[in-house]
């Protein structure tokens, strides 16, 4: 019993061994759960999933509240290339369709983003593969499926006007810090230039997902999500039947039409033709698509209507005789003699009835009248002193908008150019040139450039007799009217008075150049214009608008190499004010001789 | 004249309160860890909750049905006992099926048993049986070789089975031995041979032995005195631990297979592999150190509940408790086992007979290594050995066995007036 008792000491060694273990535990699990937070951050990272949601991009309309650009759904399949465990490679590629050599540089490329963000794995799957992974993703962990919308274009029009959406590149994610690679933003149009209207802004939802990438449910109940706002809706001003009516009688043509509401500066239709079909530059062939249009000869990227410069032939008469009026060096009445074809120093294009007044030169569109209207002008302050009356000549004509970039909402338009003092004193020496130099202004030819869109604009200032709102493609954002400040011209009204008159007779004269294409009803104001062009054959010009009283329309068109002004852009400018106006055409035989002419390459 | 007494007469209710309170807490546990909003019910028998009421409702029938047993019967058939689950260990080997790697199941239609649970306590009573054998004295070479052999055979025969975890829990029986007499020698040496064990892995070979072999001319230094020969057993037990050094290199080397070489190296901090073996023990600490102070609350542990923590009904129930009910939860389960533990110890030495005394100390031994092992894998101290946390752990053997181990000892206690 002695032994036994000696032993039974140890009880206590044996305790303090449980309890001294136990209290080690205790120290460790002190350590690990009360002490250190590394652990709650590590279960948060393990759980925690930060969704982006992308909001739809707002839909636009055009004026009539038909859609032009809206939005369907796509589906990116995105990876967090840390969380991808040995996957079955071969299933995964026979879901996706790709190969398994595509597949790993894939995985390796997202590696290289960042192993524990989410980069895009495969951009917008088509629905079928979307539909077959859906049901398999459970077995992917590292992969899930990010819903995105692309645009759709119900109506292959205005492509250049309209724009494309595209990824963003390394720059504009510079410039920006709200961009995040694989995000899209607009490149052109009106994408572009309402990207911050039309994107909304994005939003952060954060679920909780298992350790298979299953969603489980809401992190902290949402407290940390972020809503999406929607992209806000545009209301175009373009009127999408007289667009397309526009373009189907550009076809095999190259040129713009730029048609434009006087009483407000919106742009009713706006063609550039070639063009191309906008649903090319959307989802996955997009790359593809672009580089061919960016190689194609026809130029089908680049927007005539604002980018391409013309000289403006003669439907700049109407400018140089509205100066000549304002400086008081021409009245309604002043006529000039014209010998035809014998007039120097500018000869005329036919003969006519001599002398003219300005009703008449405008609608005859004499030469020689303008080549006087444009010298008195310039020498009003004496033959020699050119530079003084040049510049107050320059002043009258650059308040039409010429020579700067007049759309409100249009990006990348050129300015055009009205030569400065400072160009023909370079060029010519200073005081080194006269009226005589610089001559061919007088008939809008020389120096001067101009866009289609600044035409278009001429004719609506002067169917305003005298003022004019900057042209703009986008008429209210989310249901707000956008406001534009009305600029004046230095021109008094009344001096608008006589040019019109001549406009009319451009129509409605029995010498006028439009004569053959009056529309019936209706009292339509224009001028032609026929381009010297050294490259080829002329480029056609026509401005005009209607009815005279009450203008609802202003227009220009502009066919390249067609020729004599007279003879493709009236007609087909006659036809879309007669379309607009009346909402029907009575002359087919003319629809379908200016649709299917095919004025490319001759 | 022996009257016939109710079947809970004198017994012990601390024990039983804290068994039942467990079992509880296990599966309410085991409900958490894999609850799913689809299957609310905590009775689901397509559930393991669902199984587990079903395990704790068998094993009160069974807490019952020993209760009832006289206790002079488990000291007399406890060589039968013990023979009877050898020969079961035996037939696992031959007819098992394998889970998991380890062939240590029978299954009986959609259940299956692990007779290597129903060892343990086997083994505790044919222990207790002979030690607590008058004529048995650890001091002799004799006694310590035919315990050993009581120890070793179901050693042998659950590691054929490939089931390490469970053949380590033999090891525990240090602890009776050690209260029975055995030399403290022995404790000491295992100590050192554990800590040579991790160092051997650790450190240079060569620098280790260096060492070793300078603490032993020192100590000899000082102990030196002519006519006395202690120095010379330290020389020996110097050259014997250089000897074992090699062969833990050897047998680190040849003898264990990968993944256990992999776990030992993560937890010393060798290997970091937080894709493979590393994993487990990565996200339990997570799940655990992510509880902070009083846990996430019932039902809302995300770790354990969207299955990042593996095995997280069974080996891994800790990590439920660390993270819904934080360091609180955690302190609570450790106090519960240590009040349990050491109750146990109190109440063996109060008992008259050594037989009971013995399997008491048995029944300790095997708790405190099944918690301290389980836990400590949780918690990252010690490599991944899969063995349950006693009454917590998923699993309807486990759950049974420790039953049986307790209610043994429960039994035997009440009658500890009698010389059972």
């Amino acid at each position: 019993m002695i032994r036994r008792s000696f032993y039974s000491q140890r009880q206590y060694f044996v305790i303090a061994i449980v309890l001294g273990v136990f209290l080690i535990y205790l120290i460790k699990l002190f350590y690990i759960q009360v002490i250190s937070d590394k652990y709650r951050i590590l279960a948060e990272s393990n759980v925690r999933r930060t969704l982006v949601q992308y909001p739809p991009r707002g839909v636009i309309y055009d004026r009539n509240g038909k859609v032009l650009v809206t939005n369907e759904p796509a589906y990116d399949l995105m990876v967090i290339p840390r969380q991808v465990q040995d996957p079955d490679t071969a299933e995964l590629c026979r879901l996706l369709d790709i190969e398994v050599k595509v597949f790993r540089e894939k995985l390796r490329k997202a590696r290289g983003y960042s192993p524990y963000k989410a980069s895009i794995f495969i951009e917008q799957l088509s629905r079928e593969s979307y539909g077959f992974l859906q049901e398999k993703l459970y077995k992917f962990p590292g992969f899930f499926v990010q819903p995105r919308t692309l645009r759709r274009y119900p109506q292959a029009t205005a492509a250049n006007v309209l724009g494309y959406v595209g990824e963003v590149n390394p720059a504009e994610i510079e410039a920006n810090s709200y961009y995040k690679m694989g995000d899209y933003v607009g490149k052109s149009g009106i994408e572009k230039s309402y990207e911050k209207e039309l994107r909304g802004e994005k939003g952060l939802r954060i679920v909780m997902v298992d350790v298979f990438n299953r969603e489980k449910g809401r992190f902290e109940d949402g407290k940390y999500d972020q809503p999406q706002v929607q992209g806000k809706d545009l209301i175009s001003s373009l009127d999408l039947d007289l667009q397309l009516y526009a373009e189907k009688l550009m076809q095999g043509k190259r040129g713009s039409i730029v048609a434009i509401e006087p009483a407000t500066g919106e742009i009713l239709v706006m063609v550039t033709a070639p063009s191309y079909d906008p649903n090319l530059l959307i989802g996955r062939k997009r790359a593809k698509n672009y580089s061919q249009l960016v190689t194609d000869e026809q130029k089908p990227l680049f927007n005539r209507a604002i980018q391409a410069t013309y000289p403006p032939g003669s439907t700049f008469k109407l400018v140089v005789g509205l100066v000549g009026l304002e400086e008081g060096v021409l009245f309604p009445s002043t006529r000039y003699g014209c010998s035809g074809k014998a007039s120097r120093p500018i000869a005329c294009t036919h003969s006519h009835y001599s002398p003219l007044d300005l009703i008449g030169a405008i609608e005859q569109s004499c030469n020689p009248y303008f080549w006087n209207v444009f010298r008195t002008s310039i020498d009003k302050f004496g033959y020699t002193n050119t530079s003084v009356g040049f510049t107050e000549w320059r002043r009258m004509v650059t308040s039409f908008g010429f020579s700067s970039g007049i759309a409100a909402d249009l990006l990348q338009q050129s300015k055009g150019n009205i030569p400065t003092i400072k160009y023909y004193d370079k060029y010519f020496g200073k005081n080194g040139w006269r009226s005589l130099t610089v001559r061919s202004l007088a008939i809008g030819q020389g120096e001067i450039l101009v866009t289609p869109l600044q035409l278009a604009n001429l004719s609506a200032t002067i169917a305003n007799r005298g003022f004019y709102y900057p042209p703009h493609i986008v008429k209210k954002v989310a249901g707000v009217p956008l406001r534009f400040e009305k600029k004046a011209t230095a021109i008094s009204p009344n001096n608008f008075l006589p040019v019109i008159e001549g406009m009319e007779h451009v129509f409605q004269g029995g010498s006028g150049t439009a004569r053959w294409y009056a529309i019936d009803s209706i009292i339509a104001c224009g001028k032609t214009g026929t381009v010297q062009n050294p490259h080829g054959k002329d480029h056609s010009l026509f401005i005009a608008f209607a009815p005279r009283e009450n203008p609802r329309i202003a227009i220009s068109v502009v066919i390249e190499n067609a020729g004599f002004g007279a003879t493709w852009a009236v007609p087909i400018a006659s036809l879309i004010i007669e379309r607009y106006l009346k909402g029907r055409v009575v002359r087919p035989e003319l629809e379908e001789r200016m649709s299917s002419a095919n004025l490319i390459g001759e | 004249m022996k009257k016939r007494r109710p079947f809970l007469y004198n017994v012990d209710r601390t024990m039983i309160i804290i068994y039942l309170l467990m079992m509880l807490l296990g599966w309410l546990n085991i409900y958490a860890a894999v609850f799913d909003e689809a299957h609310k019910s905590i009775f689901d028998l397509d559930l393991t909750y669902g199984k587990q009421a079903l395990w704790i409702l068998t094993s009160l029938v069974i807490s019952s049905v020993i209760l009832m047993t006289e206790p002079r019967f488990f000291s007399t058939f406890a060589y039968v006992i013990y023979g009877g689950m050898m020969l079961l260990l035996l037939v696992v080997l031959g007819i098992g099926k394998e889970v998991a790697g380890s062939k240590s199941w029978i299954g009986f239609g959609d259940f299956s048993l692990q007779p290597a649970e129903f060892a343990k306590f086997a083994t505790a009573l044919a222990l207790a049986a002979y030690l607590g054998n008058i004529n048995t004295n650890l001091s002799r070479p004799l006694t310590r070789i035919v315990v050993g052999f009581f120890l070793i055979i179901p050693m042998i025969l659950i590691l054929l089975q490939n089931d390490t975890g469970s053949a380590l829990v033999y090891l525990s029986f240090i602890l009776v031995l050690f209260r029975e007499g055995l030399s403290g020698g022995f404790l000491i040496a295992g100590l050192v041979a554990a800590v040579l064990f991790v160092l051997a892995l650790l450190i240079n070979q060569w620098i280790l032995m260096g060492i070793i072999a300078a603490i032993a001319v020192i100590i000899g230094f000082f102990f030196y005195r002519p006519g006395h020969r202690p120095w010379v057993i330290l020389i020996v037990l110097g050259t014997l631990s250089m000897g074992y050094v090699f062969g833990v290199e050897y047998a680190f080397e040849k003898v264990l297979e990968p993944h256990q070489k992999t776990r030992i190296n993560v937890l010393l901090g060798k290997e970091t592999d937080l894709k493979g073996a590393g994993y487990n023990v990565h996200q339990s600490l997570i799940a655990i150190g992510s509880g902070g102070v009083s846990g996430k609350g019932y039902l809302k542990g995300t770790q354990t509940k969207y299955n990042y923590v593996p095995e997280q009904s069974t080996d891994f129930i800790f990590c439920t408790v660390g993270e819904e009910w934080g360091f609180l939860g955690s302190l609570a389960v450790l106090g519960l086992f240590s009040t349990l533990i050491v109750r146990i110890i109190t109440l063996a030495e109060r008992q008259r007979s050594a037989f009971s005394r013995i399997y008491g100390y048995g029944v300790a031994s095997i708790l405190f290594f099944h918690v301290a092992i389980n836990i400590g894998m949780t918690i990252g101290l010690l490599p991944v050995i899969g063995i349950p946390l006693p009454f917590f752990s998923y699993g309807g053997s486990s759950l049974w066995a420790f039953t049986v181990l307790l209610m043994i000892f429960i039994k035997i206690d009440s009658h500890r007036q009698e010389l059972v």
